[in-house]
């Protein structure tokens, strides 16, 4: 879609090549948004009543108290859900999972682990990513379906009684549910440094090139 | 019908404290929704400033009205919460509410009575000891608590259902509401599909025994299929309506149908 704006002059000067398109950029940023609502609103749900001997600091909250923090979850979690779902399909019918994620290998993986640890792992052509990236993103795609499934058992015990049966009982899918959080987390801290540490890679998902 | 003054019989009433004060909502933080802490946060990470307080708290609402009509759409009347073998119940069973254990409602079982009214034929007020003939039956299942935590119990008692017959209620009313004897007086609404659900129960028995005062002596509503702010205890009166007559917790921003 991207690439009906660029001009002719532009194709014929530089090729300019579209690295992210515009489907993948806005549902990126939708996402985004979205998790780090579901995040805050989370960490608040967590604080009235903690599984662990923690809690989250009240600035990093949303919702000023239980009742509004659950209010923002089951409000955030129709945007997260309908922009997952949407790009789950576009990701599946474009092929640009195919394309883009696989194959994962072994091999392939240790390779670039190695590569990237000793400052060897290039990005020259930011259409293709590395194994470290595709174990990453194939990665956080499954956490991310992890997290609505068992956020939906709890949702709805009784309703949708399969999903919490799926991962056990009601208190496990609680433990599940908050350890996805904390994959997320992880994967936010790393991504957002490593976009940082190539910056051109962060540019190519706000304007695409 | 002797006065019930043992909280749960069996237990150290310290501990049980100790274990549900970690659980208990604190009183001062129960500002509503856009804390400014929290909102500072975000607009920092957002880098704006479209979610003003007022424009925010009114989305979040018309969201949850949304969330209650998905809620109904989705609920099946036939859907039965699982149930549990006796080895599976919680020991103990946590006290839970916005107030002390010693300040829990202390009702004389002998000068309560349960109020009925609303669109019903019959508004006959009923002793314990009338409601304690009904047939009655024991569910084993799970307590779900909108903090998060959970907890597995035995409930003995009437079906709400059987007994909504009983009095001639009109069941195509939108609810049933209940009010209760706790300090600043809780009440909570009850759809009437839910309150129809094979497993609502008028509860008398916590374990098979009277139900303590920590658990809602004399009379509880057991909505396996609600969280546990929708399972009243302690009732006083019922009534019948087509009128959303709001509650406690769902006036001060808990999802009005919070059903499981
Ligand atoms: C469709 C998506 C989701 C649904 C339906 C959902 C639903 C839920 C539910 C029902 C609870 C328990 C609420 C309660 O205790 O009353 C919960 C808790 C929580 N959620 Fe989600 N959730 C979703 C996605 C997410 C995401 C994406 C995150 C973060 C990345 C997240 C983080 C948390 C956290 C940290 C808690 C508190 C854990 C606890 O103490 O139980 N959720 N969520």
């Amino acid at each position: 879609m991207a690439s009906l704006t660029v001009t002719d002059e532009q194709v014929g000067a530089t090729k300019a090549k579209v690295i992210q398109p515009a489907w993948v950029r806005i549902m990126h940023w939708v996402n985004a948004l979205a998790m780090i609502l579901m995040i805050l609103s989370g960490w608040q749900i967590y604080n009235a009543s903690p599984l662990f001997g923690f809690t989250f600091p009240r600035e990093y909250t949303l919702g000023g108290w239980l009742g509004g923090g659950l209010l923002w979850h089951f409000a955030a979690m129709w945007l997260l859900m309908i922009n997952g779902l949407a790009y789950l399909v576009t990701g599946f019918a474009t092929g640009r999972f195919r394309k883009k994620l696989f194959p994962i290998t072994p091999s392939g993986v240790l390779h670039d682990v190695r590569a990237a640890l000793t400052f060897k792992l290039g990005h020259d052509d930011l259409t293709v990513y590395n194994y470290v990236q595709r174990l990453l993103y194939a990665g956080i795609i499954v956490v991310g379906v992890l997290i609505v499934l068992t956020g939906l058992g709890m949702w709805k015990p009784v309703q949708l009684y399969y999903l919490v049966a799926l991962f056990g009982d009601y208190p496990t899918a609680r433990y599940i549910h908050f350890f996805c959080m904390a994959a997320i987390c992880a994967f936010l801290v790393i991504h957002v440094l490593l976009a940082l540490l190539v910056p051109k890679s962060l540019r190519a998902m706000i304007i695409g090139r | 019908m002797a006065k019930r003054s043992f909280l749960i019989p069996g237990v150290d009433k310290r501990l049980l404290i100790k274990d549900s004060i970690k659980t208990m909502p604190d009183v001062t933080r129960r500002r509503f929704i856009a804390g400014g802490a929290s909102l500072g946060a975000l607009t920092l990470l957002t880098g704006c400033d479209v979610i003003d307080s007022s424009s925010a708290e009114e989305m979040l609402k018309q969201v949850s009205k949304f969330n209650d009509a998905v809620q109904a759409f989705i609920f099946n009347p036939d859907a039965l919460a699982p149930t549990f073998p006796e080895s599976a119940i919680t020991k103990p069973f946590p006290f839970n509410a916005y107030y002390d254990l010693d300040d829990a409602p202390d009702v004389d079982g002998k000068d309560w009575k349960l109020e009925v009214g609303g669109l019903v034929d019959n508004k006959k007020s009923w002793t314990l000891d009338e409601l304690y003939k009904l047939p009655q039956v024991t569910q084993i299942t799970r307590h779900i608590c909108v903090e998060g935590w959970s907890a597995i119990g035995s409930w003995t008692g009437t079906p709400l259902r059987d007994f909504l017959k009983l009095i001639g209620a009109d069941t195509r009313a939108k609810y049933v509401w209940f009010q209760c004897a706790d300090k600043d007086g809780y009440n909570s609404p009850l759809d009437m599909r839910s309150a129809l659900h094979p497993q609502t129960q008028m509860t008398f028995k916590y374990a098979g025994e009277i139900l303590p005062r920590a658990y809602g002596f004399p009379m509880k509503i057991r909505v396996p299929t609600k969280l546990g702010f929708k399972n009243p205890k302690y009732v006083v009166s019922m009534e019948v309506t087509n009128d959303y007559k709001g509650g406690y917790w769902e006036d001060q921003g808990y999802n009005s149908f919070s059903g499981s």
